[in-house]
């Protein structure tokens, strides 16, 4: 039989209670803490008994995936159109051309995948509104999955039958469509998250861009190189400058101290952040120019490996931390932390 | 058309429920689980797809001619919340199909034809109130009875209120109830009263006011609600910005490798 041993202390306390309840008739003592005690409560200093203000994006495993092939895809479309218009060598324009045309076919089955009515998508299309990220970014989408098929298309067709004019004509109109497009799609996912009312994600409205644009970058490169043009320097360079500018967005985030911040440091979230600014950032950074100074491949190929995954994790871990934003009644409700 | 309101009077909340059953019963929205959540009498919790009408229980501490005089029993506030039909409204500028629209009358209505479930909405409103139905797919609130208000009549919910404490009519007409109200309340004593329509906000003033007891962040109504369109210009700048060092940074690594061979 299990249960309490019963000691000088307990019966004390019951001794107690008995006087209390002859002496005055009730009890006036606390008795036991009850379990999951205190309970939550309504008041300004808890806002409604603790339960979420704002609402947890629906958006499903579907959205972080896009993110991340969407902007490697769209980084891979301007990487192929500069190399190409600066007479680059040919296979790392035509890589660059198939990863763009692979996430110009991927991207838009994952996003409408994740609405809730996709035979509805098209509805995307029956208007166009600057003033909606979403809006702008669907027909952004359509753009560029437009121009990045097309060019690896008629890339295909000429290296396969041979040059032709209306193939050329093709191959140039989408180039152009897929850079102009590639652009804003490479980024515009960051003004996605931004522009909401989400604590985390509108904190950093003014460098998720950017921010996201540079880990589409690294990951673009690094894709490339994996895909065998691991010597180009144009890479290398771009490859270190995106490791870079992700080492400089993690001092950020690590060095802020907000309340709405702490997704970005904390919790699962926080570590798939981190993990995502690792891999992105400093790893990369440091392979490199280790490969620089020792002229090895593998070296390279590893900072490759690593930055791609670093975007990914990346992708996944903001809209993690956005779910735990959502969760905060605190910060829309501006009730500073409990000392 | 004129454009109408809510001013939802809690000094006057019976904490009935009616609005909650009146809205579902109208609307034909489903019963969404009889749960006990330990919250006082709330077992509703939050608007959401399937809850366009909420009453909240606000208990606390016993005091004296605050919800009773009972020196040993707790003190309750109900406040009826709905959506706010906000004036720069974050889901409406969000929605990428058109399905969210402003009615006539002023209010925010979703269009659930026309809604294909995105749920970019869901994260552009600051009250935490449009919500994706995860069965159906497509994202539900408080339709402001748009359907009712077009014949003529008042939205269910203030038609089920017992104690007219869910008041409907033109907005500016019943701004001047509120004002008069709060000013019988101060008369009265009720030192706490607040008037809450979030104007000073870059939401602007929202369609659906509310006179509650105390603070209102104890009701989890936010005292600084931002509708996603303040930064909106910051992000598309750091995007332009961002777009520029790609194409620049591009353009530089490929023109410099050129010039120097074959790598």
């Amino acid at each position: 039989m299990s249960g309490r041993t019963p000691d000088a202390d307990s019966e004390r306390k019951l001794v107690e209670i008995r006087n209390q309840a002859q002496r005055e008739g009730k009890i006036q003592s606390q008795g036991m803490r009850i379990s999951g005690a205190p309970f939550p409560l309504a008041s300004p200093e808890t806002g409604y008994y603790g339960i979420p203000l704002l609402k947890e994006p629906s958006w499903t495993w579907e959205i972080p995936l896009y993110f991340f092939a969407g902007g490697a895809s769209a980084s891979a479309a301007i990487i192929g159109a500069v190399a190409n218009y600066t007479g680059a060598d040919r296979k790392l324009v035509r890589d660059a051309r198939w990863i763009a045309a692979a996430g110009s076919v991927i991207s838009p089955p994952l996003l409408i995948a994740d609405l809730g009515r996709p035979e509805r998508f098209i509805n995307m299309l029956r208007v166009f509104k600057p003033q909606s990220p979403m809006s702008v970014g669907s027909w952004t989408l359509m753009g560029f999955s437009g121009g990045a098929a097309a060019t690896a298309f008629a890339d295909f067709i000429q290296q396969k039958y041979g040059p032709s004019l209306p193939m050329r004509i093709l191959e140039n109109a989408g180039q152009l469509a897929s850079l102009a497009f590639g652009l804003p799609f490479s980024n515009y996912t960051g003004v996605l998250l931004g522009a909401t009312t989400i604590p985390t994600w509108n904190e950093h409205a003014g460098e998720l861009p950017v921010h996201f644009g540079m880990s589409g970058l690294s990951a673009a490169v690094g894709l490339l190189e994996l895909m065998g043009n691991d010597k180009s320097r144009a890479l290398q360079a771009l490859g270190l400058g995106a490791a870079a500018f992700e080492c400089y967005e993690g001092w950020r985030i690590e060095s802020q101290q907000t309340l709405a911040n702490r997704p970005l440091k904390y919790g699962t979230s926080g570590g798939i952040v981190r993990a995502g600014g690792l891999l992105s950032g400093p790893v990369p950074l440091a392979l490199r120019t280790l490969s620089i100074l020792t002229g090895s491949r593998k070296l390279r190929r590893a900072a490759a490996a690593s930055a791609v995954a670093g975007s990914l994790l990346t992708r996944v871990g903001w809209i993690a931390a956005g779910h735990a934003s959502a969760r905060d009644w605190r910060v829309p409700l501006e009730i500073p932390e409990k000392t | 058309m004129p454009t109408t309101a809510f001013l939802t009077d809690s000094t006057l909340c019976i904490g009935c429920k009616a609005c909650e059953v009146a809205c579902k019963e109208w609307n034909g929205v489903a019963e969404d689980g009889l749960n006990w959540t330990g919250h006082s009498y709330d077992n509703t919790s939050m608007l959401g797809h399937s809850t366009w009408r909420h009453v909240k229980f606000v208990e606390h501490a016993p005091e004296p001619g605050h919800g009773g005089n009972d020196p040993e029993l707790p003190s309750w506030s109900f406040s009826s919340d709905v959506c706010k039909h906000c004036e720069n409204a974050g889901c409406l500028e969000a929605c990428p199909t058109g399905a969210l629209v402003r009615t006539e009358f002023g209010g925010v209505y979703l269009q659930p034809d026309v809604c294909n479930g995105c749920g970019y909405c869901v994260v552009s409103c600051p009250f935490g109130v449009v919500q994706r139905n995860p069965d159906d797919g497509r994202a539900f609130k408080c339709t402001f009875c748009y359907d009712r208000q077009k014949v003529g009549l008042k939205p269910a919910c203030a038609t089920a209120c017992p104690t007219e404490s869910i008041k409907f009519g033109e907005i500016e007409s019943l701004r001047v109830t509120a004002e008069m109200r709060m000013e019988e309340l101060q008369q009265r004593g009720m030192k706490d009263a607040t008037f809450y329509d979030a104007s000073n906000t870059s939401v602007g003033h929202t369609h659906a006011m509310f006179i509650v007891r105390g603070d209102p962040k104890s009701y989890n109504l936010p005292p600084n609600p931002q509708t996603p369109a303040v930064h909106m210009k910051k992000a598309w700048k750091a995007s332009a910005m961002g777009a520029a060092m790609l194409l620049g940074g591009a353009l530089l690594a490929f023109l410099a490798d050129r010039g120097r061979g074959d790598s």
